[in-house]
């Protein structure tokens, strides 16, 4: 896979911790039977025998040694007591959630956690819109623990607009953003929840993968905590709305997680007074970042970017949402 | 041609593809034959034809991408697309 940084010192030292098996492996037997759901047939793929990177961009590696992956998180966020919040928050949902492990452990300034290994989603199978609905639709059913964290805001939508440079489509992404409400734009504070549940706050089809009872769970608990649930569904929203995600999709999304009885959106209905700002917010960040990378890599956007683009012009024309 | 009922003028139109002739006096209308049923089955083809998925405002007035969608089968989302659905 493609390496982004040589970061062969970090690497080794994952290693290092991932084969700290003896721990690793009696939990780890603990976890698979509790797992292996009766209906669900056991999806155990075979570990390699070398370890094997998964992730390597955006600072983030994760390294994959046996049956269990090791990763080093972004160095410049915050890992203390907020994030310990998170991981137990996680660990009060073993259904829905995969947890951390073991850890976090501190290497070289780098905070550093041990999840069991899980498949990741192929994206040259039918995609699991369905599943993913249910996992979110569960997630926001369930009782809000006391003492529960609070999700990070959108705090990423602001921080990718500031990078913006100058041109056309840079203007047309920053007009849109000037709509959001000023909480989004890291300005004030964000208003009273009418709803609140525990939210994943970052969901996407690379954070669901096949736990080692095969059946899904969702993973990455860095923005878990108490939030708005209409943000756990605002990137299918925003795509469908750009026209990059096929209506077909998009209704097998929406209408599995109102079967499940997902409490983001009316149950029957218009969606869209729930769905409205998390997905423009998504759109102008999905937008920002197609326009970013295309700047960086020297090039034009594709379709399918300038699709998102075009939906920060509409965002601008239709104004600041009610 | 005149109105069998009243004598009055009749005109064309074409409504929906189908030519219709109305009486300028009485307002009735004459159809040619099948004329009829090409409207009844224009009716249903409306009837039958499934609400479309809602929009926020602004969203895009039609798949703004040219989706690959041929009888159910799936294809794969690639290059940006896939880093819009599988990376934040």
């Amino acid at each position: 896979m493609h390496t982004e940084t040589a970061q062969s010192g970090l690497f080794a030292r994952l290693v290092e911790i991932g084969r700290e098996s003896a721990r690793v492996t009696e939990r780890y037997a603990a976890h698979r039977s509790f797992y292996a759901a009766p209906n669900a047939a056991p999806h155990v793929p075979p570990s390699p025998p070398e370890p094997e990177t998964l992730y390597d961009r955006h600072g983030v590696l994760v390294v994959r040694v046996g049956d269990v992956v090791v990763k080093a998180h972004q160095p410049d966020r915050e890992y203390g007591s907020a994030f310990l919040e998170r991981t137990s928050l996680a660990a009060g949902f073993p259904r829905i959630v995969l947890g951390v492990l073991d850890g976090p452990y501190d290497v070289d300034g780098r905070t550093v956690t041990v999840s069991l290994y899980g498949e990741p989603v192929n994206p040259r199978e039918p995609l699991p819109w369905e599943e993913g609905a249910r996992l979110l639709a569960a997630l926001h059913s369930a009782a809000v623990p006391e003492g529960a964290p609070s999700w990070g805001r959108p705090g990423r939508i602001a921080r990718l607009v500031s990078r913006l440079g100058n041109g056309p489509a840079e203007d047309a992404v920053r007009r849109a953003f000037g709509t959001l409400p000023p909480w989004i734009r890291g300005e004030g504070t964000e208003p009273a929840r009418d709803v609140e549940c525990v939210i994943h706050g970052d969901w996407h089809l690379g954070q669901m993968v096949r736990g080692p009872g095969g059946g899904w769970l969702l993973i990455d608990v860095e923005d878990l905590g108490r939030g708005v649930p209409a943000w756990d569904l605002a990137r299918p929203a925003a795509l469908y709305s750009a026209g990059v995600l096929h209506p077909e999709e998009w209704e097998r999304f929406l209408g599995s997680y109102r079967e499940a009885g997902g409490p983001a959106v009316p149950p029957a209905g218009d969606p869209w007074a729930a769905l409205d700002i998390p997905a423009r917010s998504l759109a102008i960040q999905i937008a920002a970042t197609c326009v970013i990378s295309a700047g960086r890599e020297d090039r034009s956007l594709d379709e399918s970017e300038q699709a998102m683009v075009d939906a920060c012009e509409r965002i601008s024309a239709a104004g600041a949402p009610a | 041609m005149h109105c069998p009922k009243c004598r009055g003028v009749m005109r064309t139109y074409t409504r929906s593809g189908v030519h219709i002739e109305q009486c300028d006096s009485c307002r009735g209308i004459f159809l040619d034959y099948g004329e009829l049923e090409a409207l009844a089955q224009a009716e249903s083809q409306y009837r039958a034809a499934p609400p479309p998925a809602s929009a926020p405002g602004w969203g895009a007035p039609a798949p703004a991408v040219h989706h690959h969608h041929h009888g159910g089968h799936h294809r794969p989302h690639h290059g940006s697309v896939f880093h819009m659905l599988f990376s934040t």
